[in-house]
């Protein structure tokens, strides 16, 4: 499983419902389901990631994250999940909202902007950059709104949301240390977990 | 019947059922007696787990996959996803379909015999509906030893039997496939089918539904019915595609015979249908598909009305179905969710509308094959082939 799937998955409270946002094959909801009892659903639009689900007997529905999240009630779940989409949808501010009405808490992992890597792929050699997370050339690539652990906590901060935990995933293992002090610098990965004050 | 191949069923038989039990209506009269023509395909396993119903639809029968002799040109309605290997894999299940009540093809229906007259039924057959099919398919489970089906299929009006069938016998079913259904008809569905109704019920050779006490068929009231259906299954790309403007001859006439192969064709399919489907079954099955709406004695709350039903649902939609749009199948996901109920939604891109449920696509095949595989494995179902190689 992907490193920042485990470490969500160590997050999952048992029997928990669960909403996973661009679920993919459904790893992480079948390990959750198998281990500890999680129900609930997964979003997603890719062809293989919907009947990969399907195979697996996770409960997948075909639906793109920029149409919302109309079809669930407020509080319909305990947890929502997204990993790895928030910077490629047209309003990752009010899909946030959207999350934070169907449940109290959510799990959202996004490639981190600001990681050395990228900034010396831009700062130093003046090009935009491709990295392990973000595999994608300028031109092509899905993902239209990137953003810092810095920019996501402000945006929290501006939402009144509160940040339970703030994690790092990297997918070398170099840095570990060094990216646990400085999460903005040496983060590959932002995970964060963050719940509304109501 | 074509060079047999490794997936197709093959030979098939069809068989009857007799039953003697009263079945009472919804409408509020009781059948008396009925018979019930079916097929299987494939083995019934030792603790009879493996069983697969398949609901037909609008103009199906029980003749979903194979021949029935060497001179069929065509398989069952539902070949592409039934056999060997295929979709609703016979290596591993046990496939039951039947033709439904009030049907034209051996169940009992109009063209019967009426027991307590001696009379051809005719337009005096009781109206029946999805939850009268569904209770009588439940009786013809009974019969075969079927305590609880692995999955209930079907498409179109089959999906809503399926959900029915959920709702219904929610200890009888495992698990529930409804491929491009609704979980009620729009004023638009029931406007079409009045359209159809209105055509037969106003060819002077109906005779108010006695025609074949004239020695006629309403022939030319069935082919309109048949026409205007027919534009309705398929897209409007599909239709562009395979007729566009083309002629039948170099030159327009200026008449109002066949000029266009879009009208050759619906004068085709129309003719075809007229001579071999009944035009009282037609008028029935219209009428069941405009009657189903399980969310009705709930104040139209379909999240309410899903409250029995226990089993995981497959929903399936083409993108290009305008008779039950994605939108409606959506309705009945949303619905599920509300309710809590184990459901996955995949949307086919298909260019063939409404009729896209009956062909062969990867994706589609892929989503199905996978949902069946799940299935099965859920039972501990091998396939037969596996077992083989074991030995």
């Amino acid at each position: 499983m992907r490193s920042d799937l485990t470490l969500i998955h160590g997050w999952v409270p048992e029997g928990a419902h669960v909403l996973d946002l661009a679920c993919g094959d459904g790893t992480l909801l079948h390990a959750l389901a198998r281990d500890k009892g999680v129900s609930g659903y997964g979003l997603e639009i890719d062809p293989d990631g919907i009947t990969s689900c399907v195979e697996k007997g996770v409960n997948v529905i075909e639906q793109n994250l920029d149409d919302g999240l109309a079809n669930f009630e407020d509080d319909a779940c305990d947890l929502v999940i997204m990993t790895q989409a928030l910077q490629a949808l047209r309003r990752p501010d009010l899909m946030l909202d959207e999350m934070m009405r169907v449940a109290r808490e959510c799990i959202i992992t996004f490639p981190n902007f600001a990681y050395w890597r990228h900034r010396v792929h831009l700062g130093l050699r003046g090009y935009m950059p491709v990295s392990k997370s973000l595999p994608h050339a300028w031109y092509d690539t899905p993902n239209i709104h990137l953003s810092t652990f810095n920019d996501f906590e402000a945006l929290c901060r501006d939402k009144g949301l509160t940040i339970i935990d703030r994690a790092v995933g990297i997918k070398d293992h170099e840095g570990r240390r060094l990216s646990r002090l400085w999460p903005n610098l040496f983060g590959e990965i932002a995970i964060f977990r963050v719940t509304r004050n109501d | 019947m074509p060079e047999p191949t490794r997936d197709s069923v093959g030979l098939v038989t069809p068989q009857m059922a007799h039953f003697d039990d009263p079945l009472p209506l919804v409408c509020g009269k009781t059948l008396t007696t009925y018979d019930l023509v079916y097929e299987t395909y494939g083995t019934l396993n030792e603790d009879r787990s493996n069983a697969v119903l398949i609901c037909h639809a609008l103009s199906g029968h029980h003749h979903a996959a194979g021949y029935h002799d060497d001179s069929d040109r065509k398989p069952g309605w539902w070949d592409a996803h039934i056999g060997p290997g295929k979709s609703i894999d016979t290596d591993r299940f046990f496939v039951i379909s039947l033709n439904n009540l009030g049907g034209c093809h051996g169940s009992t229906g109009p063209s019967s015999i009426n027991p307590e007259t001696g009379q051809r039924w005719g337009p005096d057959f009781p109206m029946v509906t999805v939850c009268d099919w569904v209770d009588s398919q439940a009786r013809l489970a009974d019969r075969l030893g079927i305590t609880r089906f692995a999955a209930v299929v079907g498409g179109s009006l089959g999906g809503m039997q399926v959900l029915q069938w959920s709702l219904a016998y929610p200890e009888r079913i495992a698990n529930a496939v409804v491929i491009a259904a609704t979980p009620k008809l729009s004023a638009q569905n029931i406007a079409f089918n009045e359209v159809a109704r209105q055509a037969i019920r106003s060819d002077p050779d109906f005779h108010d539904g006695h025609y074949a006490d004239h020695d006629t068929l309403p022939r030319r009231g069935l082919k309109l019915a048949r026409m205007v259906g027919h534009i309705t299954y398929l897209s409007e790309d599909a239709m562009g595609s395979k007729f566009g403007r083309d002629l039948r001859s170099d030159d327009l006439n200026f008449g109002f015979d066949v000029e266009f192969q879009v009208e050759s064709y619906l004068r085709y399919q129309g003719d075809a249908f007229s001579t071999s489907f009944d035009a009282n079954t037609y008028l029935l099955m219209t009428k069941a598909l405009d009657y189903f709406d399980p969310a009705a004695p709930h104040q139209g709350e379909l999240a309410k009305a899903l409250a029995p039903a226990q089993c995981p649902f497959l929903v399936v939609s083409f993108t290009t179905d305008w008779r039950f749009p994605p939108s409606r199948s959506k309705e009945l996901v949303n619905a599920l969710i509300r309710a809590g109920k184990s459901v996955s939604f995949a949307n086919i891109d298909s260019p063939h509308g409404h009729d896209a449920f009956l062909m062969p696509e990867p994706r589609y095949q892929a989503v199905f094959a996978g949902f069946m595989q799940r299935v099965a494995n859920d039972l501990g179902l091998t396939s037969r082939q596996e077992n083989d190689h074991a030995l």
